[in-house]
């Protein structure tokens, strides 16, 4: 099972560790299922995937959350996200750009692209780790002669909630391997570095610690599944790289930047650690 | 427990800090895990150590609940309740604790308050910029002398 600590139990430590494990079990997860509409159900827990070593079952963040947060996501007309998404099946049918295309005039519905989302981050023809955000992108660039949107703009997110929602539903199958492992290695490597003047990794809290409380957070296992997500804190969607950099900036570190390599590489990894949970974008978070 | 040598070391460094402020981390002497002498020579202010333990560089609470600071809200559970702790260490333990848990503990998840090399991309506090260089503490001496004295509050006995 999980670690209550870190390695090195004090013998204080190692008797808090007994008391913690005999008393009631208030930081696991909860019960609940997730079914979405009455209709769409989440798998929001499965058999870790074998590449995992210290963790026998993973979890949605979902789980975690309170009951008014997870209410949320149950019915489409309360997630705020849906929002969002509506914005994108408009914007996906509006010409830009000096080609005179819309996404409609080559991909004629979001709904072409179900199954996607639950395969990605992926390596490309020419050997480079892309994830969403990319494809996006060049589609932008290369075929509609656009300009390219901002990592963290509301348009880019929204888009790639739309795509996502398309696989809601679907397990999550991430390649790991073949071309996939150099950046699977080096998203890996990175997830157990102990970054910052805090060092802390992020196995520190999210594989070590997942359901204790931190301070007022009761720490889920930290997965993608439900990317972009809704968060009520922001009010508004946030991409994977925000929330990486987020949680790196926590631990007072120097962080990497939306759509670097770096964390191209950690969204492969991470993505990795939720093979078998249902997609589940757009989620809603505290 | 503590050999002579070390003690000397100790002394040596503590008569060097009375002229010249508190030792560099990198020369703190530990032993055991402990750290004998205090860092400043100055008494620690449980006033203040209580406050550290809420907030800013400190925040200890994010991680350990105390029954005395019950009247703060949100405490975390990812290291042990501190209440007892100076009756399971004594000054000397508690101070090593707090001034670099990792000696104590290897490997432990609990930060190291006055340390300053060593880190993977250290920031400039919680900006996510580079910290800037010579890089500072978490706490400074008389900080983690102060949280020390409010640890030694901490007694069931
Ligand atoms: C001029 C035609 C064209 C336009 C306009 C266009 N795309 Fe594409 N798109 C393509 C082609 C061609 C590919 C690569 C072949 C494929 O996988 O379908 C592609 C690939 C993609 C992929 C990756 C599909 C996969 O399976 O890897 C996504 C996602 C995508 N486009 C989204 C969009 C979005 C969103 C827009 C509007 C912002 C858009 N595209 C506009 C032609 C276009
Ligand atoms: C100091 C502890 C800490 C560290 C270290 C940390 N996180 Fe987090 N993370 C949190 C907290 C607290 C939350 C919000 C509650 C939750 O979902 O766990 C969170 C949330 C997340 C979420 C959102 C989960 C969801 O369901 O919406 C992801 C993804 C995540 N973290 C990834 C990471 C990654 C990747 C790293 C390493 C680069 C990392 N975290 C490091 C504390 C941490
Ligand atoms: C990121 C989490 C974290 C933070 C922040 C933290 N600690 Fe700890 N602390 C731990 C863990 C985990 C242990 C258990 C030691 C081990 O790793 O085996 C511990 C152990 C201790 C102990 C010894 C345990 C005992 O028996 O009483 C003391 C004392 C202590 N911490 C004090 C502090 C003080 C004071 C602060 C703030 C200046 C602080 N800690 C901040 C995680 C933390």
């Amino acid at each position: 099972m999980k670690k209550a600590y870190a390695p090195g139990l004090g013998t204080a430590t190692a008797l808090a560790a007994v008391l913690a494990l005999t008393g009631p079990a208030l930081g696991d997860p909860d019960d609940d299922a997730l079914v979405i509409n009455g209709e769409t159900e989440i798998i929001t827990e499965a058999p870790a995937p074998e590449h995992m070593e210290y963790i026998d079952t993973i979890y949605s963040g979902w789980r975690f959350r309170t009951d008014e947060t997870q209410a949320l996501e149950l019915d489409d007309f309360d997630n705020p996200a849906m929002l969002a998404v509506d914005a994108a099946i408009d914007m996906f049918g509006t010409v830009e750009g000096a080609a005179g295309e819309s996404c409609a005039s080559c991909h004629d519905d979001p709904e072409s692209f179900a199954g996607l989302a639950a395969h990605m981050p992926k390596v490309d023809e020419d050997g480079k780790l892309v994830v969403m955000e990319d494809l996006i992108n060049e589609c932008r660039t290369d075929r509609m002669q656009a300009d390219e949107w901002k990592w963290n703009s509301l348009d880019m997110q929204s888009m790639v909630a739309l795509i996502g929602l398309q696989s809601r539903g679907m397990p999550v199958d991430v390649a790991i391997d073949g071309p996939a492992a150099p950046y699977w290695e080096q998203g890996k490597e990175m997830y157990y570095t102990r970054y910052g003047k805090l060092e802390l990794s992020c196995a520190n809290c999210h594989e070590d610690n997942w359901g204790n409380m931190i301070r007022a957070d009761h720490l889920s296992q930290g997965q993608i599944t439900g990317f972009p997500v809704y968060r009520l804190k922001q009010a508004t969607l946030i991409s994977r790289h925000n929330r990486f950099k987020g949680c790196i900036r926590d631990t007072q570190a120097e962080t990497f930047k939306e759509g670097s390599d770096e964390f191209r590489a950690l969204e492969l990894y991470v993505a990795s650690r939720g093979n078998g949970l249902s997609v589940e974008t757009p989620a809603v978070r505290q | 427990m503590k050999t002579t040598s070390l003690l000397v070391a100790a002394g040596v460094c503590l008569a060097g800090a009375a002229l010249a402020g508190p030792p560099a981390p990198s020369d703190v002497v530990y032993e055991d895990g402990a750290v004998a002498m205090s860092l400043t020579g100055v008494p620690g202010d449980p006033e203040n150590g209580r406050s550290i333990m809420n907030k800013g560089a400190g925040n200890c609470i994010a991680c350990h609940e105390v029954t005395a600071l019950a009247d703060l809200p949100f405490h975390g559970e990812i290291g042990p309740m501190l209440d007892g702790a100076a009756d399971r260490w004594t000054e000397a333990e508690l101070r090593g604790i707090v001034a670099n848990a990792k000696v104590m503990f290897p490997e432990s998840m609990m930060p190291s308050f006055y340390r300053t090399d060593g880190y993977i991309r250290p920031g400039d506090a919680y900006t996510g910029k580079a910290a800037p260089t010579p890089l500072e503490p978490l706490l400074t001496a008389q900080e983690i002398e102060d949280v020390v004295a409010f640890l030694m509050t901490l007694k069931e006995e």
